[in-house]
This record gives C-alpha cells, structure tokens and sequence, in this order.
C-alpha cells in the first residue's frame, strides 16, 4: 500500500483554502442585507444607452430623497421582457418599477396587473401629463387612465442621402408614398459602387422585420384580423404589401436583407452603403453622430412612407410601470416621475449632451433651444412623426387589436415571429412569397380561432 | 530518408497542433484585446489591432457594481460544489465500490433528472420559489445547481471510484485497516484528482449558469452572468463593455482551472499502481 501523496493532498487542501477564503466576502452580499432603516427601491430596465444614463443619475434622485435606495436591474430588451412577463404575471414582487413598453402594458393594464397611475398623476399638476404627446400618452392608457409613463417614445421615418439624391437629380417629396420610395430605390440602387437603393430590415423577428414590414400593411390598406378575429393575410390588401415588401428588398434593397435588423442596416448606412433607410425615429441620433457614422450631416428625413392612409409610421415607446403587488408604491411614484419628468431631460442634457436626451415623449422637450440645435436635422420630424403614429391615421379598416407595428394580444410574441420567418425565408429565396404567406395565414387563423372560440 | 520524412511529419504535426490551438484561444484573446479598447475601435469594421488601450472599459463596470455579483456568484458557486461533493462522492462510492442493490436503476434516476428541459420546470420553480419567499435568494440557487449538478458528480465519481483496483482495498483489509482507514488512506488518495475534477465541472456549470440565475433572482442575488449580459443593449455600441465584463466574470474560473490544471492532467493520466 502506498502512502496518500503529499502533493495531492496539498493541493486539495490549497484549494480548501482558497474556497474558504472567498466565503466571507460572498456572505456578506449572499445574505444580501439592505441599507438600514432605509427603503430600497427595484426598479428592472432595459439596457439601451438612455436608460444607462438614468442609472448613472440615479445619485440624484436618493440625494433628493434621503432613506431612499435604487436598485436596477439591467438586462437586454428580449431577457428583460421575460423577466418582468414572469415576475408581473406571477405577482412575484419582485421589483417596485419596471420597464415595459405600449405592446404590453394595455394588456397588463387590462389582467388588472399594473398600478393605475391615473390617480397619482391627476393629483400632481407639476408633472404636467398633458405635456405627453397625444399617440403615446393613448398608447399606455386603457380605458382613458394611464398604466404607465413615457421614458421616450419613437416612431418610423425615412432617412435618405440628400447627397446621392442631388447628383441623381431626384427630390424626396414632403410626404412620400411607397410607390415613390420604390422608384427613388431603383433609381440609386448600384451594387457596383456598393451601394443599396434602401435598407429595410429582413431580420425574423416579431419587433425586427416585422415592425417595419406592418406599416407597410397597414398603409396598404391591409389588417391581420377583421373585427371577427378572422386572419386575413390572404386578402389582397395584405398580399400586395407582402409581395411589394419582398420585391422591393430583393430588387433593391441591401445585401443579405434577410439577416439584417437596426444595428446591421445602421451600420451599412452609417459607412454610406444605402441610399434610404426606413426605420425607427431613433436611428437619426446615430446616423449624425460622428463616433458611429461617416455620413454626418449628409441625410434628410421624410415621413414614414404612405400608400391609402394618411401616414404610415409606427409608435413605440419604452415607459415605466408600477406592479399591482409593488410593495413601496408611493416611492415607487416618486422615481417614476423623476424618470419621466421635463426637468430629467434638462438634466441629462446638461449632463451628457443634447443629443442623449430621452426624446418622443414629452412636447416640451422639442421647445428646448439645446436641442432643437443639437437635433436640427430630426426634431421635428420625429415630433412629427410621433404625433400621428395612431390607428386612426394608420389604417383602413377597423381591427380588433391595438397597437400599429405589433398586435396587442399575447400571442403575438410567437405568432409574429413566425410570420417574420416566413417573410425572412422569401426574402432570402428560400420559399416563393406566395407559399411563405399561406404558411403565414395558417398561423393567424390557429390564433384567430381561439378568440373566436373564447367569444372575445 | 524515412527518418527526414518522419521529422516532416511530426512538424507538420506540431504546426497543425498550434494552428488549432490558436483558433480555440483566438476568440478569448480577442475578448481581451477588445477589452482594452474604446467603444468606436471595438467597433471597427475591418477589426483593427492599432488602437489606443484604455482602461475606461474596466473603471464603468467596477462603477456598475460589479463586486456584488462576483461575491453572488462566488458563494453560490463553492456552496452549490460542496454539497454537490458532500452528497454526490458518497452517493458514488455507493454505487461502485460498496456493493447496493438497484444501482442501475439508481444511476438512470440520476441520469432522468437531467432529461427535462429547464425551461419546461422554470414557471413551477419560479412560482415555489416564490410560495418559499426564496425568490431573489442565493440559497434557491444553491439548491438548484446543487440538483443540476448531483446527477453529473455522481456519475463522474462513479467512474473514478470504479478504478480503483480491488487488490489494493483487499490488501489494505488483509492488513487490518476498518472501513474508515481504508476510505481516508486508500482510496481517497487515488480518486482524489477525480474529485477535483467533478469539482472543477460543478464550480465551472454554476459559475457559467445564466438561465435559473436570471429567472429567479433581481436586485439581490444577481449573479456574474446576469450582470454580464446587461451590457447587451439593442442601441449603440457595446462590443468593448461587454468584452471587458466577460473577462472580468471568465478570470476566476480561469484561475482556478489554471491551479488545478497540473493535478487534473496528471490525476487522470495515471495508474493507480505503477
């Protein structure tokens, strides 16, 4: 028999060593004891730049409120949407404010799971709700009170390259349709210099290709319900959006469309390979900031293209929203409206810049001298834009669901993308638009079904 | 000739061993790399490795509280792994060396518990988890990489403790030693490499775990992936925050591979009896 190694032995007791070492500093967090006395606040949000700004403000606000702690937790748009889906369907309690947009929060609003705000806001005239434009303020409202509060908000536009525009002697109408993007495309696609007539997003996904591909729909006077819950992507309305969506992306639109969403048609008309981008309002901050883009100072921006409506954008606004089992509501408020209040904008302004401002929420924001500066080229047609982001201005036909670019109903998460991967696999030529959009129609009806059956 | 063919041969062999070596560390050295730079260079398109090295990166994570979660995960980690091995060494000894009935049975029972999909269990753990008051709790997750750790331990302990050769715990028997003599003398020593493997395996899945973590947890007992994939954002450039944060989160682990990288290699490359 032989004796036990030292060494091993050792080594075994080095690693008991170092495992030892690490305890006490993890107990301490692992217990995870709260300041004492004072009230802590946990607040999830998602992890997009403006956000990050909050956090790093976030000082202010527990100077201004002594005792009070924020907690956040930051997590991507998809996990974050998970994550607070599950605690506030669960009522796990978990967070006293969270991040939510207008897809959701009429639907929560309605499962009785959000705070109603409306009484906290009537009864604070500083706050100035009135100050919130019209579409977004509708938005988050059910049955006329509203569930959550605007951080910023966003709608659709055009960018194209005044530039390219100029040399091909061609001018961008005030009030595009998309019959005339599409010859405006033909005309300055040029695969040679590398250059795209327009960069539209093909990327499956319910808030990637989608969003942009259902105001095109909509404006085509097409709907994915009629008030029945019957699916009706096969009408025509809705087949001649589908059909002129995939045409126009393939004929002229970028290369590997059926892949590219914001950040990858960002980045191509960024480094100057697309002549027009359709897509969020929000695009403009990064398209005229010289850290991100090479095409500063050369773009101008038209309306989201229309065809049978009166406009034809999309509305979505990343707001905040108090669950029904929040423990610390009133303090809760107290953050909500800091976050979401005119002076907020001011100071981050101040702080980091005009151009980083949270915007699309509030009018008075689009009065602030520093920023129409900064925002010259933008402002107004975002505020534009936004204004008129709404179902009335939108569509045709009566539908029975909310929302503009995404269906208000839970089961949009799935069915949405499925349909967007139908739409990605015609755009990538995998499937002819005709079988992609019967396969899609299958999809709607499955859904339809249950709300007809559930007599909704 | 031949032998001129054969040094070919093997220096093919060496090249062809670093060229994979290299395309398996090149994505952790380009993490680093990206670590140091600025946002814009992070950016680049084509890659660049002229670049100005920046410790910004490093500064706003630590100024994002990062501490915290490290000691999450840190506690989480070394808990969930000693009682994994307080529960699963015995549990192997059991089912090799020590003769019980039903362990085949016992070891497919271990096995099955890995056979459903997390995401099916997540709503039901999430809401007992609730019911517990364990929601946010670091002690949940101790207890949930505890079981989706056990199966594996077990039967990575099993095998190790299957080496050891019967001969040498007859001779230890024949030379008077009583049960506990011969667990601590004979066969610890030799399956002890094996234990630290099965530990380095459970500290690595509960180090690396993100699904439980971000499900079960918020402001409290976040751990190192949690905090790491908040750096993702849907808007604006990330590349070099994220970079930075994955090695931040990837060195413990690292260090720790690294330390008991010499005993791992040679624990299980050599024979009991020489």
């Amino acid at each position: 028999m032989r004796r036990p190694e030292p060494r091993r032995r050792g080594f075994l007791a080095r690693l008991g060593i170092l495992l030892t070492a690490l305890l006490p500093a993890a107990g301490c967090a692992g217990a995870g004891a709260l300041g004492a006395g004072g009230e802590t606040l946990v607040i999830a949000i998602v992890s997009n730049p403006q956000m990050e700004d909050a956090v790093a403000l976030s000082h202010r606000f527990e100077a201004q409120h002594p005792g009070v702690q924020l907690k956040f937790v930051q997590l991507p748009e998809n996990q974050a949407r998970a994550k607070i889906t599950a605690s506030v369907a669960n009522e796990g309690g978990e967070f006293d404010a969270v991040m939510i947009s207008n897809y959701e929060t009429p639907q929560w609003a309605e499962n009785g799971w959000l705070e109603n705000l409306q009484p906290r806001i009537d009864a604070d005239p500083g706050y100035d709700a009135g100050d919130f434009i019209p579409s977004i303020r509708e938005a988050l409202s059910h049955q006329g009170d509203m569930y959550a509060v605007p951080f910023y908000g966003e709608s659709s536009f055009v960018a194209y390259r005044k530039d390219l525009f100029a040399k091909a002697g061609l001018a961008m109408p005030d009030n595009p349709t998309w019959e005339q993007i599409r010859g405006f495309a033909k005309r300055l696609h040029d695969p040679a210099n590398g250059i795209a007539g327009i960069c539209l997003r093909g990327k499956p996904g319910w808030g990637e290709s989608l969003a942009p591909f259902n105001t095109v729909v909509n404006t085509f006077g097409g709907r994915w319900y009629d008030e029945n819950w019957n699916a009706k992507l096969d009408s025509p309305e809705f087949r001649k959006a589908w059909n002129f969506y995939i045409d126009l992306v393939r004929n002229h639109g970028e290369v590997g469309a059926s892949s590219a969403g914001f950040q990858e048609c960002g980045n191509r008309y960024g480094r100057g390979q697309a002549a027009m981008w359709y897509d969020a309002t929000v695009m403009a901050g990064t398209n005229e900031d010289p850290k991100s883009s090479e095409v500063v100072g050369k773009s101008g921006y038209a309306p989201a293209p229309r065809q049978r409506t009166e406009a034809g954008g999309w509305l979505y606004t990343w707001s905040l929203a108090i669950p029904k089992v929040a423990e610390n509501k009133d303090t809760a408020w107290e953050f909500l409206r800091w976050m979401t209040g005119k002076e907020f904008v001011r100071t981050v302004g101040n702080e980091f810049g005009w151009n980083r401002v949270p915007t699309g929420s509030r009018n008075s924001t689009y009065d602030i001298p520093q920023y129409r500066k900064a925002a010259e080229a933008y402002a107004q047609p975002t505020l534009d834009a936004i204004s008129v982001a709404d179902q009335q201005h939108t569509m045709t036909k009566p539908v029975p669901y909310e929302g503009i670019q995404f269906l208000s109903i839970p089961e949009f998460q799935d069915l949405g993308t499925r349909v967007s991967q139908q739409l990605s696999a015609a755009i990538a030529g995998q499937k002819t638009p005709e079988e992609a959009l019967q396969q899609a129609q299958e999809y709607a009806v499955t859904v339809g079904k249950s709300y007809q059956e559930s007599g909704e | 000739m031949t032998a001129r063919t054969n040094r070919l041969g093997r220096s093919a062999l060496t090249g062809l061993t670093w060229l994979v070596a290299l395309l398996f560390v090149f994505p952790v050295i380009w993490m680093v790399v990206t670590s140091f730079k600025h946002e814009v260079d992070a950016a680049t398109d084509p890659p660049t490795f002229a670049f100005a090295p920046t410790l910004e990166q490093f500064t706003t994570i630590l100024d994002r509280g990062f501490l915290p979660y490290l000691a999450n995960s840190a506690f989480v980690t070394v808990l969930s792994t000693a009682l994994v091995l307080l529960l699963g060494v015995p549990a192997a000894y059991a089912l090799s060396l020590a003769p019980v009935k039903q362990t085949s049975n016992a070891l497919g029972f271990f096995l099955s518990t890995k056979m459903l999909p997390i995401v099916a269990a997540i709503i039901p753990l999430y809401i007992i988890s609730q019911n517990l008051g364990m929601l946010d709790n670091v002690w949940a997750l101790i207890v949930l990489y505890a079981g989706m750790n056990l199966p594996l331990a077990v039967w990575m302990m099993r095998s190790f403790f299957l080496e050891v050769p019967t001969e040498m715990i007859e001779a230890a028997r024949v030379d008077g030693a009583k049960l506990p003599t011969v667990l601590y003398r004979v066969i610890l020593p030799v399956v002890a490499p094996g234990i630290a493997a099965t530990a380095l395996i459970c500290v690595i899945f509960s180090w690396t775990e993100f699904f439980y973590a971000v499900n079960l947890t918020a402001a409290q007992a976040g751990t190192v992936p949690v905090f790491l994939v908040g750096f993702i954002t849907s808007e604006g450039l990330f590349w070099a925050q994220l970079s930075a944060a994955a090695l931040l989160a990837s060195l413990p682990v690292m260090i720790v591979g690294w330390i008991a990288q010499n005993h791992l290699v040679r624990g299980l490359s050599m024979g009991a009896v020489k």
